[in-house]
């Protein structure tokens, strides 16, 4: 049968074809070697398009999902979170943040109880809305929270160099945007959990391009695939995983040919190194991890707010009870917290985790109904 | 805010595409992907445009499945 690209294409539908999901499905039984195999996906967008979908209840039972530390507001450690805070307190500043970040818990406060006693604090759908802000209050300085890993920094460098362009003098940005290579490295490193294969991220790596997993596959003799995000997407994915496992292999392949190329998006990773430098950054649950993080460079440092305004830091109080940390290094899981949905909900989050749309307890939350009771 | 979808460009204004997902229309900044035209789709993230969505790439992959499909469809036929 020949496949034709339709009007009605939607780089979506066809990708939920359950005749299709079925068919790959039927592949992964009939490559089932029933052994007790451990496959983590790393990105936040892959749980929840896995829980969505509920291609764990599908797959052989041999066969085991972990969540890893893909969700770039749960990773954003707690002294960042209390720095924002701090800077959302001083007079002269507004915070311009993505939403997700207002209701994540910092030692003593949040962003969002900051605002409800009046900080000035506006949410953005792009960073770029966060200059329009700058441009229309001259008298203030605007700060930007940039969170996020090589899928977003990319977009944030865009926003530095056009404030550049237009010479503003009261715009920021509070960094701390990560990278994956070395936090997949700690984790490795740390051998806490058994990890036969990766998910691989398909919009980090649309940005990075294919070759950055090459180390996982060659030094730990891991198998990675770049995934989708549909479920037939996610499904080929753990099939490709375990014709690898199967044979013994380690290599990276890509499954998500039609988002990512080899080389990545060029002129996204020029504009990358140009704005941000490797830098040692926390990761809440992981600790400091060396240069897996990006630091705003020496050439845009009047954007760095960290150069502009000095911030005084409250000592770091840890949230008791809450095991985000082991959840996203793969070690334990939602289950296991005795605050989920008791005392810890989406309406009122004691952890990262339940915050964020791709936290993994925020996920559990959503799509596991039974755990509610 | 890591959830990135595709979406189907419908105007270009400069480095700003109006993208439409099921009737909603996006505003994507294109700074990043910019040879892209009208009519193609676009993977957005954050308000900006990452990638673009390779036609021919996602024709080979749906080709393929349904081989797969057609495979199984035959041996539950036999
Ligand atoms: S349920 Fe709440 S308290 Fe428990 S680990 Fe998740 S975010 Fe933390």
């Amino acid at each position: 049968m020949t496949i034709e690209k339709s009007d009605s294409m939607n780089y979506i539908e066809e990708y939920r074809d359950s005749k299709i999901t079925r068919a790959i499905l039927q592949e992964i039984f009939r490559h089932n070697k029933f052994i007790n195999t451990n496959y983590m996906e790393i990105c936040g967008g892959h749980t929840v398009a896995i829980f969505k979908h509920g291609l764990r209840d599908t797959l052989p039972a041999n066969i085991k999902l972990l969540s890893g530390p893909g969700c770039p507001v749960c990773v954003t450690d707690i002294s960042f979170i209390d720095e924002a805070i701090e800077l959302a307190k001083k007079k002269n500043v507004i915070i311009a943040t993505f939403g997700d970040m207002l209701r994540v818990p910092g030692s003593y406060s949040s962003l969002m109880k900051e605002k409800s006693t009046g900080a000035d604090i506006r949410i953005c759908y792009s960073a770029m809305d966060s200059l329009k802000i700058a441009e229309n209050n001259p008298d203030k300085e605007v700060v930007f929270i940039g969170v996020g890993f090589e899928t977003t920094a990319p977009a944030i460098g865009v926003t530095i160099k056009t404030a550049k362009q237009k010479r503003l003098q009261n715009f920021s940005v509070l960094s701390s945007h990560k990278t994956m290579p070395n936090a997949i490295r700690a984790l490795l490193d740390a051998d806490e959990v058994a990890i036969n294969g990766f998910i691989c991220p398909g919009h980090v790596s649309a940005i990075t391009g294919t070759t950055m997993y090459d180390f996982v596959a060659k030094e730990y003799n891991i198998p990675c695939v770049i995934s989708g995000f549909e479920p037939s997407d996610i499904l080929e994915t753990i099939l490709m995983l375990m014709k690898q496992t199967n044979t013994g292999e380690a290599k990276v392949e890509n499954q998500y040919t039609r988002g990512v190329k080899k080389e990545g998006n060029l002129k996204a990773l020029e504009i990358l190194n140009d704005v941000f430098v490797p830098i040692d950054i926390k990761w809440r649950g992981i600790g400091l991890i060396p240069s897996s993080g990006l630091g705003i460079s020496r050439r845009y440092s009047e954007f760095d707010t960290r150069k502009k305004i000095k911030i005084d830091l409250p000592l770091p109080k840890e949230i008791s009870g809450c095991i985000c940390g082991e959840i996203m290094r793969g070690v334990k899981t939602p289950k296991d917290c005795t605050l989920f949905a008791k005392v810890c909900n989406p309406e009122n989050p004691q952890g990262a985790c339940m915050v964020s749309a791709e936290g993994s307890c925020g996920t559990y939350y959503r799509y596991m109904p039974d755990m509610k009771k | 805010m890591c959830l990135a979808i595709p979406m189907k460009i419908i105007k270009i204004e400069d480095n700003l595409a109006t993208a439409e997902i099921s009737g909603a229309k996006y505003k994507a900044n294109i700074d990043l992907v910019p040879d892209v035209k009208i009519g193609e789709y676009i993977i957005v993230h954050a308000g900006f445009a990452i990638e673009k969505l390779d036609e021919e790439s996602a024709m080979e992959t749906l080709r393929i499945w349904q081989d797969v499909a057609d495979f199984h469809d035959n041996r539950e036929k036999r």
